[in-house]
């Protein structure tokens, strides 16, 4: 791919914290007790008629206003494309239309929840809102979906098919996935404190939800929050070893070490087994590098490394790692360089990469 | 931004064939592939026709080689079989599949499973086929039934979703990022989609009549189609002669309303004028439109007086292939591309099927009967869906 600065100028995130707070950052942050984090939800009215917002689902709701405060935030009216990612889509709208199939013996069915429950209603009606023309993809890969999602954006405007991207990632928990999500054994069936998850020694994750949208350019904007200097996955390694040493090709692809990381946000569930190779990172290649973890604040869902990658945003911006994220003690110096590591099942790893302006 | 795109192999399974040659045959001989449904388990097998894959689960389980214990879809099944076929014959060896990346493209997932134990899910029962519900675990399943194990992605776009995977998959070749890499999409027939079409009153209880003054719906149907598509770099390595060349493609969006089109078809003429122009083709090349033409009141409306407002006087031959193979969702975009590729290969042009009178409000014209030795050198292939969103591929002549 050409090389062309990305910057992320506008972002917002509705998640189970208070995220959409501009005047604070994590300095409070929001305890859940059990296995489903809800997202805290913004007040709909500010944002959306109320006769649009009473057909909308809540995944729909929450994209349509993250989008609007991230575009305001970034000073573009209108992106030059819109890009998606959900791994299970509107799922709301989707088990209303199942259910209604299933209950009413497929008689009288009205259409608004089936017309809802496509994957790309996001991205459709966020076209139809802001007047978008041009591209509009929705990505849906389990845990890969947002960052395949982001390099698609990247690829857009190193293309040069668009200046403004706009990209987004989110899902949905709904009632019944919930509790198909605690039958195939999942999620933690005596969960706590959601900041007790590492310590929690039991199997399985707690379930979250969430909306967060980035505003990409190729034009720096003083509400600039970070670069995105790189992206890339890594597929089945064979070991630690071969793991690691795409770690330090991407790095060094961008002549940096290591050392010159200021933070790595890992992608700890509370999963023991899916923790592991967070864990052993951290002891050896990351182990003089300050880390972080996050799922304890927005929970586990296919598109939860949007969180991951907002949260980087917001430091590198303010320059300040939030205490509640901290892993280890090593004290941190000026913030340049902050690594994302994803993985799901130790099949696909993705490694974001984010720097200063 | 100059590296070409070819495509190297084709596979198909749908009403109308469980390969490509049987598939060119159907379409030679203007036999349908719509008809009563049959292996879909619904109160309403009676009273709509559709365009099923005349296969049980279990038959096509043995067509695909798997045994009883990899737990899938219907719409993996019939993904695995097309991709298998699209990869035998771009002539790939199993060590080629480690360095091929797949994307795939699906509207419903596993929703053919999930109608039918979402209740057993909750109870806890069946939860073997939980997992496959969400689209990405479709396209997992078809990556390891291949032995793909580098980059694969799911894309998700209602009705266009495998033309944007076909899309996204020449960009990803075109950017460098990939050499090789399987493109296309899957959806099985369901109670879910074919309930949703019906509450919107768009179901045509006949064979549909795409382009037809009376046309009064789409038939649903069912399958899955890929495409290997190969960088320059490795055809000169393999010395392999490509089938076609992906030379165009745009994806653009109507921005006007959820499930209908605007009246002037803007995103449909957008994304056909974009697919030109990135291809460096005036109208007036083009030798044959696929358009996308589902039957509906709407969409062969709008469709068609986009075609107008693109190519004016000068329209090239035209059909929609939908009343063979029934609107096949995020399979249609890459069933169509397969059928924009025989075409070229071809020199064919396939027919509109059941068309008594055109539209009275367009000046153009279907073609309504099978052609053959004809010069088909640039194709377009429309595939428009829910969310505005449309996209057209153009697939070229192989340049001496």
């Amino acid at each position: 791919m050409k090389t062309t600065n990305i910057y992320i100028n506008g972002m917002a995130c509705i998640s189970p914290q208070e995220s959409l707070d501009k005047s604070q950052f994590l300095e409070v942050a929001i305890e859940h007790t059990g296995n489903q984090l809800s997202c805290i939800e913004p007040k709909y009215k500010d944002f959306i008629p109320p006769m649009q917002a009473r057909r909308m689902s809540r995944i729909l709701k929450m994209c349509n206003v993250a989008a609007q405060i991230s575009l305001k935030d970034a000073g573009v009216e209108k992106p030059d494309a819109i890009e998606i990612a959900t791994g299970l889509g509107c799922m709301a709208d989707s088990e209303k239309f199942l259910k209604s199939i299933i209950d009413n013996g497929e008689e009288m069915l009205t259409p608004t929840a089936f017309i809802q429950s496509t994957h790309n209603t996001i991205g459709g009606q966020l076209a139809l809102a802001l007047g978008v023309n041009n591209q509009n993809f929705t990505f849906s890969h389990n845990d890969l979906s947002f960052e395949h999602a982001l390099l698609d954006s990247l690829m857009l405007i190193r293309e040069n098919e668009a200046r403004n991207v706009l990209l987004g990632g989110a899902d949905e928990i709904t009632e019944n996935t919930h509790i198909i999500k605690e039958k195939l054994g999942l999620l933690k069936m005596n969960a706590g404190s959601n900041f007790d998850i590492l310590t929690d020694e039991t199997s399985g994750t707690i379930e979250g939800e969430g909306a967060s949208f980035f505003v990409l350019s190729p034009d720096k904007a003083n509400s600039c929050y970070g670069k995105l200097t790189d992206l890339s996955f890594g597929y089945k390694p064979t070991d630690m070893a071969d793991l690691e040493k795409g770690i330090i090709k991407l790095l060094s692809k961008h002549n940096l070490k290591i050392e010159d990381l200021s933070l790595v946000i890992s992608g700890y569930n509370g999963d023991q087994q899916n923790d592991e190779i967070f864990k052993t990172l951290g002891a050896r290649l990351f182990k003089s590098t300050p880390q972080a973890y996050y799922k304890h604040l927005c929970g586990d869902y296919m598109t939860s490394s949007a969180f991951s990658l907002w949260l980087a945003a917001r430091i590198m911006k303010e320059q300040k790692i939030p205490k509640i994220i901290n892993l280890n003690e090593i004290g941190q110096g000026p913030i340049n360089h902050i690594f994302i590591h994803n993985q799901a099942s130790n099949n696909n790893h993705s490694f974001i990469l984010l720097s200063k302006c | 931004m100059s590296e070409r795109v070819f495509v190297t192999g084709i596979g198909t399974i749908s009403a109308i064939g469980n390969d490509i040659e049987s598939t060119f045959h159907s379409l030679l001989d203007s036999k349908s592939g719509v008809g009563p449904i049959r292996h879909l388990k619904t109160k309403h097998s009676n009273d709509f026709v559709a365009g099923e894959v005349n296969h049980s689960n279990e038959e096509l389980r043995m067509m695909a080689g798997l045994s009883e214990d990899f737990i899938c879809t219907r719409t993996a099944l019939l993904g695995i079989i097309a991709a298998r076929e699209a990869v035998k014959n771009a002539g790939l060896s199993n060590l080629d599949m480690e360095t091929t990346g797949l994307i795939s493209a699906t509207t419903i997932g596993g929703m053919d499973k999930s109608e039918i134990h979402y209740h057993d899910y909750i109870q806890g029962d069946n939860l073997e086929y939980a997992k496959t519900h969400p689209c990405g675990d479709n396209t997992e399943k078809i990556a390891e039934a291949l032995g793909i194990t580098g980059f694969s992605t799911t894309i998700s776009t209602a009705c266009s979703s495998s033309a944007n995977a076909i899309m996204f998959g020449a960009r990803m070749i075109k950017s460098g990022q990939l050499d090789r890499v399987v493109v296309g999409g899957t959806d099985a027939l369901s109670k879910f989609t074919l309930n949703g079409f019906n509450s919107l009153m768009i179901l045509d209880k006949e064979p549909c009549k795409p382009f037809d003054e009376n046309r009064k719906g789409l038939n649903l149907g069912e399958g899955a189609a890929y495409l290997v598509l190969e960088s320059a770099n490795a055809i000169d390595l393999t010395g392999k002669t490509p089938l076609c060349e992906v030379t165009g493609y745009a994806n653009a969006n109507d921005a006007f309303h959820q499930t209908a089109s605007s009246p002037t078809g803007e995103g449909p003429f957008l994304s056909m004028k974009r697919a030109l122009e990135k291809a460096g083709l005036s109208p007036g090349d083009i030798s044959y439109i696929n358009a996308h033409g589902t039957g509906t009141d709407n969409n062969d409306m709008t469709e068609g007086l986009a075609i107008q407002r693109l190519f004016g006087e000068y329209v090239p031959k035209f059909s929609s292939t939908k009343a063979f193979t029934g609107h096949t969702l995020g399979a249609a975009g890459a069933i169509e591309a397969i059928i924009s590729i025989l075409a070229i290969m071809n020199g064919f042009v396939p027919p509109s099927l059941n068309i008594k009178t055109p539209v009275s409000d367009h000046y153009i014209r279907p073609q309504k009967e099978a052609l053959l030795n004809q010069v088909i050198e640039h194709v377009l292939s429309n595939s428009f869906g829910f969310g505005g969103n449309d996209s057209s591929l153009l697939f070229s002549k192989l340049r001496k």
